[in-house]
């Protein structure tokens, strides 16, 4: 007898595949932030930058401790800690209109979370790297307001044209000059330009395994989930990049992958269906949503995501020869944020067709309108230009009110059934 | 025409769609092209100075029904991003031909690339306006972005944007800037002889009509308004603020004076008098006007000013005003807007200066309820 779609669905399970990978990065990222929660105490300065193509080395290098609200407020939302620090915010006046990161940072600092003495100090300085994102100005504004540390605005014009321009360059690296004044004047130490150089070096080798760790979810099947997976490699990519222990934690990553591979192991028990996704994930319901595709045996091989640091997959490395041209290329061009929702649209394109994938997921999240106003135009073209099968869902990252779990699994489950019927169809001919 | 027939036919142009307000400018000139600028600001003169017709690109308000745009645009996006687009495929922008846009929020920067791929034909420019007012190196690169959008027009229109004719422009704007600074200080003395959407009216058709013929209405305006005779009511004068890109409908203005306001400043339809001082100086003109858009735009949610605190400049213009509050006045999902509350607010209170939230949607139609709540405020105001 034919099984139905819904009990093959059901009969896919996790391999229980935790890894050295995911260890590691714990490890990586803890030890981070005990640095930080020890610098006020040790008169170490720090800087609160964004994640979305960040210039993380020049702060390494001049010895500013970076640090990253977003960090702190997506990892409240996977505590499940979000939402009391929301609702603070709100009853301060922001509204249930803003992007719920900024209010749940905004509430840590209400609910007495940060500040002299709390487990997140106050920056010392604020460089709000404005890469795309609008909201990332008004939250460094609103963070300098509040907690009295100097702003640095360091203006990174978008991607408007086929390359960055030459007067795009010269603005940004010169702002990035005068980041090198300001933090040469909160340590009280010259920048050594030749240590910029070499913590560019072990960027670079971080980049390159990164992106070699991307390439191996051509693999059929992929060796990780490269949407669930790879919030695993983001911390490292994203704020340890610079350092000699993150660019060792990518090439541990490749042979961990690598042999997942040649063993022909993917992180499921069977990988039926493989998808692209856009959009960042439910942080406060993560394992929930992971689940619903894993029912189904669909594995991400590819997901904007992971590139909103920065996209290394179709080539940029930093090159620690132009120190401060290169770090100022990623900021306006290689990374998914400064790019448009439509050039965001060839991006994933490419995962599509040399990914291999079988259906692109949109989920669309309210906070965030860099990622997602005008998903619906995004889906019109895959779905009516390329005819990609397409799913749309939404909630929202960080604010759990927008996760309607019901609903979520209806349309994920309708969709895959949809996509297994037409496999069989394909099958029988 | 006298004060009253300018303010009709300012009214009747503004209910018309801007492709026919762009069509029929063109009708008379062969070869005339409109251009069409999303808020907040983008330079109206440069524009002007290729020969063409500067507009405003503001929504469609309440007159259109959303039948396409809904479908790219999410529930929780502004109105006016949806409604804007809905313009383009509803054809009520066909006369129009090119859009720019800047850098004012995340959804209006989307909005420019998707308005590019559903209208590949026309032309759509993206700006991006300087965020840093500090960096020596800013006043390059500003002129350098205005100079890239002159090449645009250049290349696309075969119009090309002299020195010279900028200059011309420049001076053009910086006296229709000044009438209309005029007007608001007129208001500000007087503002019982010109209703809100009175000025709303005219400054809107302003962004509709060559300069050379808003500046006849404006000084025929100048001339007559004090004429008039009214008596100065007893009402709370008050700031709007928040209401810079997408346009409150002219019933909310309305009721906000019924309710006992009067509105002595406001930040509606700001892109046609950003600059608080007439964009002059040395240098040639793509860099004064890149200069002037760091050190002289009037301070607005879309910009980030490290020279100041949020706040700073609103509470600037309650005192110019002679304001006794403020009404917060950010469009539904506006998040610059919504965002800049919270620390304005907090600025006010500081300065002890009250202050009141009505969110409104561009294409609502009943304000009762946003009519109690001003006549409560105003009260709790007046009898105090
Ligand atoms: S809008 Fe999006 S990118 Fe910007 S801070 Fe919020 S979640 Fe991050
Ligand atoms: S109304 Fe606000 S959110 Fe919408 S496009 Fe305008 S500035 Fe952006």
């Amino acid at each position: 007898m034919a099984q139905t779609a819904a009990a093959r669905a059901a009969s896919v399970t996790e391999r229980q595949y935790q890894g050295r990978v995911h260890e590691r990065s714990r490890q990586l990222m803890s030890a981070w932030m005990g640095e930080l929660s020890r610098a006020e105490a040790e008169g170490q300065p720090t800087g609160a930058l964004m994640i979305s193509g960040n210039c993380v080395e020049l702060l390494r290098a001049c010895h500013v401790l970076p640090m990253f609200p977003e960090v702190t407020a997506l990892q409240n939302a996977i505590r499940h800690k979000s939402l009391p620090l929301i609702l603070k915010a709100e009853q301060a006046g922001y509204s249930s209109d803003n992007c719920a990161y900024v209010k749940a940072d905004i509430g840590l600092f209400l609910d007495g979370g940060m500040g002299p003495g709390k487990p997140i100090p106050f920056p010392t300085i604020i460089v709000c790297n404005y890469v795309g994102c609008n909201v990332y100005v008004k939250w460094f504004e609103h963070l300098a307001d509040l907690s009295g540390a100097r702003l640095f605005m360091l203006d990174v014009p978008f991607a408007r044209t086929d390359a960055p321009s030459a007067d795009d360059v010269r603005y940004v690296v010169s702002q990035l000059e005068e980041l090198i004044a300001l933090c040469e004047e909160v340590t009280g130490k010259k920048l050594d330009i030749d240590e910029l150089r070499e913590v560019l070096g072990h960027a670079r080798r971080a980049e390159d395994g990164y992106a070699r760790c991307k390439h191996l979810t051509k693999h059929h099947p992929a060796p990780f989930d490269s949407y669930f997976d790879s919030i695993n490699m983001m911390g490292p990519i994203n704020v340890l990049r610079g350092t000699p222990e993150a660019a060792a934690f990518f090439e541990e990553a490749v042979a961990e992958f690598e042999d997942l591979v040649a063993a022909g192991l993917g992180p499921l028990s069977e990988e039926r269906f493989r998808t692209v996704i856009e959009g960042p994930p439910p942080y406060p319901y993560y394992r929930s949503f992971r689940n619903l595709f894993t029912r189904w045996g669909a594995v991400a091989v590819q997901s904007t995501y992971s590139t909103v640091g920065g996209i290394w997959e179709f080539g940029f490395r930093k090159d620690p020869r132009r120190p401060l041209e290169s770090i100022a290329e990623q900021m306006l061009r290689e990374n998914l944020t400064n790019r448009s929702i439509v050039a965001r649209y060839g991006q994933i394109r490419r995962y599509v067709e040399e990914w291999e994938a079988d259906a692109l997921v949109i989920h669309s999240i309210k906070s965030c309108r860099l990622f997602s106003a005008g998903q619906g135009d995004m889906r019109d073209y895959f779905t009516r230009e390329l005819g990609v099968p397409t799913l749309m869902v939404e909630s929202d990252l960080e604010d759990p009110r927008y996760y309607a779990e019901a609903q979520i699994k209806n349309r994920i489950d309708a969709f895959f059934e949809a996509l297994e019927h037409k496999k069989v169809v394909a099958g029988a001919r | 025409m006298n004060a009253d027939a300018i303010l009709e036919h300012c009214r009747q142009l503004i209910a018309e769609p801007l492709g026919a307000v762009a069509g029929q400018w063109k009708a008379g000139r062969p070869g005339g092209r409109a251009v069409a600028v999303y808020p907040v600001w983008a330079p109206a003169e440069l524009i002007h100075a290729a020969g063409m017709l500067p507009m405003a690109l503001l929504g469609g308000g309440a007159s259109v029904e959303l039948t396409h745009a809904d479908a790219r645009f999410q529930s929780f996006v502004c109105s006016i991003a949806k409604s804007s687009l809905e313009l383009g495929f509803q054809g009520l922008v066909k006369g129009v031909d090119g859009f720019v846009f800047s850098n004012i929020c995340d959804v209006a920067r989307n909005l420019a690339s998707i308005y590019r791929r559903n209208f590949p034909d026309t032309f759509v420019e993206y700006l991006h306006l300087p965020q840093n007012s500090t960096s020596p190196a800013v006043g390059a690169y500003a002129a350098a972005e205005l100079r890239r959008l002159a090449n645009g027009l250049e290349r696309t229109f075969e119009l090309p944007v002299t020195e010279a004719a900028l200059e011309k422009s420049i001076q053009t704007y910086n006296t229709l800037r000044a009438r209309l600074r005029a007007l608001y200080a007129f208001r500000i003395e007087e503002p019982q002889k010109l209703s809100t959407t009175e000025l709303y009216a005219v400054q809107r058709a302003a962004t509709m009509v060559p300069p050379e013929d808003s500046l006849g209405w404006l000084d025929r305006l100048l001339a007559e308004l004090p004429l008039r005779s009214a008596r100065p009511r007893d009402r709370l004068r008050v700031v709007i603020e928040g209401a810079f890109c997408e346009q409150p409908p002219l019933g909310l203005l309305d009721v906000l004076e019924d309710a006992g306001c009067y509105v002595v400043e406001d930040d509606l339809l700001l892109g046609w008098r950003w600059f608080t001082a007439d964009v002059n100086g040395a240098g040639e003109p793509f860099e004064r006007l890149g200069r002037a858009y760091v050190d002289r735009a009037v301070p607005s949610s879309t910009r980030h000013e490290s020279r100041a605190r949020r706040a700073d400049g609103l509470i600037d213009k309650v005192r110019r005003a002679r304001a006794g509050a403020v009404v917060f006045m950010p469009a539904k999902f506006c998040e610059p807007a919504l965002f800049d509350y919270v620390l304005m607010k907090q600025g006010l209170e500081r300065a002890g200066i009250p202050h009141l939230l009505v969110e409104f949607e561009e294409k609502m139609w009943t304000f009762e309820r946003t009519r109690n709540e001003i006549e409560t405020f105003v009260e709790s105001m007046l009898f105090d």
